[in-house]
This record gives C-alpha cells, sequence and structure tokens, in this order.
C-alpha cells in the first residue's frame, strides 16, 4: 500500500501529473470574485468563507478524473484489483493520494487567499482547521464518483454532476465553522458534524467505491 | 406463492396487464376527482383561494420523497437478490419521481409568491427539495450514460444507496444551516393542528390518486423497459444467426 501511495504521488507531482493545478485554479477563482462582487472590503469580508469553501470545493472537483481514468486506460487498475491488497484499501490510498496533491494544497494555500478576500484574523485558524478536516472527505467522495465514471467516454461532466450534490453536508458544515470562527461565535458543534461526516465517510465511502470499480473492470 | 414469483418477466408482464387498465381509471378518477374536490372547496380566510394549492403541491412532495424510497428498496432488491423487473421498476420510476420534485417545487413557488411574497426562499425544505432534485438528475444522467444494461442497473443501484445517505444527511445539514419559512408536516395526527376537514378529505383523495397514478406509470414505463430488453434481446440473436 506504501508502495502503491509513492507511486501515485510520484505520478502525481512529476511533468504532466496536473500537482498545483488545483491551487492554480483556487487562485483565479479568488481573484475573480472581487471582480465580480466589486473591491470593496466591507461586501468581501462576509463572504469570504464560503467563497473559500465553494473555491477548495471545486479544485478538488477538477482533478477526481485522474484518480483512477489513467490506470484505467492503461490498464494499471487490473493489475491493481487482482493484486493481494483488497480493492477498498486501494480506492482508499488513492484518495489519499489526491488529497495530499489537492486538498494539502489547498489547505496551505487557503490562508494566503483569505487575504484577498479580507478574511478576518481570527478565522483564519478555523478555516484552515475546517478544510483539514473537510478535505478529506471531498477526495474520497470523489474517489466514489471517480469510480463510477471510469468506464465512461464522457465521464467529466457527469462526475460533477454526481459528485457536487454529495458535497453539500460538507460545504455546510465548512463553511459554518469559517462563519462562527469569523464571528467569534461557538465554532465547535459544527465541527463536531464536520469531523463526523468524514469519519463515517472515510470508513464507509470506499467499499461504495470499490462495489463500482469491481462493476467497472467485469 | 411468494411475491418473489412476479420477478419474473413473464409473470411480470402477465400480471400487470391485467392490472394496468384498472389502475389507470382509478388514478384518473382519484386524482382528477380529488383535484376537483378541492377546487370546491370554500376559500381559506387568511390564504383566499391559493389553498386549492395544496391539494397539487401536498400529494406531490410526498411523492417525490416516496419515490426515492421506492427506488432505495427496488435498487437494494436487484443488488441482493438480482431481479431484472426490480432494476427497471426503479429505472422507470426515477423521471416520475424527478417531475414530482419539480411538480412540488413549482406549485411551492406559485403558492409562496402571494403567501410569503417571493418566489423562492432558502428555507430547509424547500433547499432539501432542490437537492433531491439534483439527486435525481444525477440518478438519471448516469442511467442514460452506461451502455451495458447490468453495469448500468449495478452502478446506479450503488449510487442510489450512497445517494439516499447524503439525500437524509443534507436534509438535516440545510437545517442546521438556516431557519425555516415553511410550515410543519401537513397531516398532523393531533387533533386542532390539522387542518380542517373539508380541505382534509379532498386531500386524502388527491394524495391517493397521486399514488395510483405513479404506479401506474412505474408499471407502463417498465413494461416498455422490458419490452424494449427482449426486443433488443431479438436483434442481438438475429444478428448472430
Amino acid at each position: 500500500m506504501l508502495a502503491l501511495l509513492k507511486r501515485d504521488l510520484t505520478l502525481a507531482t512529476r511533468a504532466g501529473g496536473g500537482f498545483g493545478l488545483a491551487v492554480a485554479f483556487f487562485l483565479i477563482l479568488c481573484a475573480l470574485v472581487p471582480f465580480g462582487v466589486g473591491p470593496d472590503s466591507e461586501a468581501l469580508r462576509p463572504i469570504a468563507p464560503g467563497i473559500l469553501w465553494v473555491g477548495a470545493l471545486l479544485s478538488s472537483l477538477l482533478s477526481l478524473d485522474r484518480i483512477f481514468a489513467l490506470d484505467h486506460e492503461d490498464g494499471s487498475l487490473d493489475l491493481l484489483a487482482t493484486a493481494p491488497i483488497p480493492l477498498e484499501g486501494v480506492v482508499a490510498v488513492k484518495a489519499f493520494a489526491h488529497w495530499i496533491t489537492t486538498g494539502l494544497p489547498l489547505v496551505v494555500a487557503a490562508p494566503v487567499f483569505g487575504l484577498l478576500l479580507h478574511l478576518p484574523g481570527e478565522a483564519v485558524f478555523w478555516l484552515i482547521l475546517s478544510l483539514l478536516i473537510g478535505t478529506p472527505a471531498l477526495s474520497m467522495l470523489g474517489a466514489f464518483g471517480a469510480g463510477v465514471t471510469v468506464g465512461l467516454r464522457r465521464g467529466g461532466l457527469l462526475l460533477s454532476l454526481l459528485v457536487l450534490p454529495l458535497y453539500i453536508p460538507t460545504l455546510i458544515f465548512g463553511t459554518e465553522v469559517t462563519r462562527r470562527g469569523a464571528e467569534a461565535a461557538d465554532p465547535f458543534t459544527p465541527m463536531l458534524f464536520l469531523g463526523g461526516i468524514t469519519a463515517g465517510v472515510l470508513a464507509l465511502v470506499p467499499f461504495a467505491a470499490a462495489a463500482a470499480l469491481r462493476v467497472n473492470l467485469r | 406463492m411468494s411475491i418473489w414469483e412476479y420477478a419474473n418477466p413473464v409473470k411480470f408482464m402477465r400480471v400487470s396487464g391485467a392490472v394496468l387498465p384498472w389502475l389507470v381509471a382509478t388514478a384518473v378518477i382519484c386524482t382528477t376527482g380529488g383535484v376537483a374536490w378541492g377546487f370546491l372547496t370554500p376559500e381559506d380566510y387568511r390564504q383566499g383561494s391559493t389553498v386549492k394549492i395544496v391539494f397539487l403541491h401536498v400529494p406531490a412532495a410526498m411523492m417525490a420523497i416516496n419515490i426515492w424510497v421506492m427506488m432505495l428498496v427496488a435498487s437494494l432488491i436487484w443488488l441482493i437478490r438480482r431481479h431484472h423487473v426490480s432494476a427497471l421498476a426503479a429505472k422507470a420510476a426515477a423521471p416520475v419521481g424527478a417531475v414530482m420534485t419539480l411538480i412540488a417545487l413549482a406549485t411551492g413557488a406559485i403558492w409562496g409568491q402571494p403567501m410569503w411574497g417571493t418566489w423562492w426562499e432558502w428555507d430547509p425544505r424547500l433547499t432539501s427539495f432542490l437537492i433531491l432534485l439534483l439527486f435525481y438528475i444525477g440518478y438519471i444522467a448516469l442511467w442514460s450514460s452506461i451502455e451495458d444494461a447490468d453495469s448500468a442497473a449495478d452502478l446506479t443501484g450503488v449510487l442510489c444507496l450512497v445517494g439516499s445517505v447524503f439525500a437524509l444527511l443534507s436534509r438535516y445539514a440545510v437545517m442546521f444551516w438556516n431557519q425555516g419559512l415553511h410550515q410543519g408536516a401537513s397531516l398532523s395526527v393531533a387533533e386542532g393542528e390539522r387542518m380542517s376537514a373539508v380541505y382534509r378529505y379532498p386531500l386524502y383523495l388527491s394524495m391517493l390518486g397521486f399514488l395510483l397514478l405513479f404506479l401506474a406509470l412505474v408499471l407502463i414505463r417498465t413494461r416498455t423497459e422490458i419490452r424494449r430488453r427482449r426486443l433488443a434481446a431479438l436483434q442481438a440473436r438475429e444478428m448472430r444467426g
């Protein structure tokens, strides 16, 4: 499993792997919003948590189809399916690799982009924490969506249609944590919900994703 | 004699073919009867004539949720016992459910405009219906984009299971996110909370009508799917022969 993780990380960081693309997309998104809303810091401050979270959501969506598609094309997914480690484990490792290459950079970059959107200083800590807790669920749900659509020729658009509704609970509680952090209210209740969702997703979704992959590899 | 015998397509076709005309007739009678009876009810003292939307709005909303539950059960039966009729019934139910959700949203908007002064409000109930509509759309899109019938049934079945969990989760997450404008349950058992009998009985009839209408539509659509399968099988045999 460690070897698989190392392989996926290497593939993602080498040329053509698209590493850093998600962060660049995130930056563009955060730069576009003030053009649409206006440069007024009073207007930007209340919507900053929501924009940052929606941005993180869309950026992690961008590279989802890469989780399985390339391996499916060159046949290595079939080898992985027959490998001694269970397919559920493969899914979990690949989702983890996806999180390291897209989720983690987003977490690191988010405070800087928060400055662009005039996110209050006291909310930055909660933004990092909520993204750190929430983004693993995004990668795992994305792996499920990628597993369902892996055999399709035009899977990309369908993938976003399937996965985005699944992101709603994470988005609601993630934004709520950041918003309450910005208003100095109690952010622990939504954070517990957020953590609960992530824990549940990490525990259960690999089975669903592996089931979908088995169907597609039949 | 067990219920599983009807999982046999031949038997299903025979029984459903015999039941269908009666079902369609009673569905039409109950639906038109319920809505027409509802139209003749006196005007509400606060809401005026707009109250009559309830006879479309509540049954459609009820069916929108229950059709998803039916799809969940049908998907589970397919995934566990591999009865093809079950998978096809789930496929047949999805567009009906999506339309019911749309009807509930549209009538709600038309009702909300004079009553709340807005077409749309990010109220938990309204929002969860919008999310439900998204799930229906995703489910239908997945069905239509996979060519192999059995893989499509498997994948949509898994999607339906995961989607059910997340639809429910979203339902309670949006309650956390925003407080509501929508009233509570329309049909409470407690005396005094529920609506008066003048409105209640036409509503019951209309709900029954919508349920029968749904059953009739699903039977028709499932029969179409079975026939399409048979046709495809015959054509495949022709090609080989």
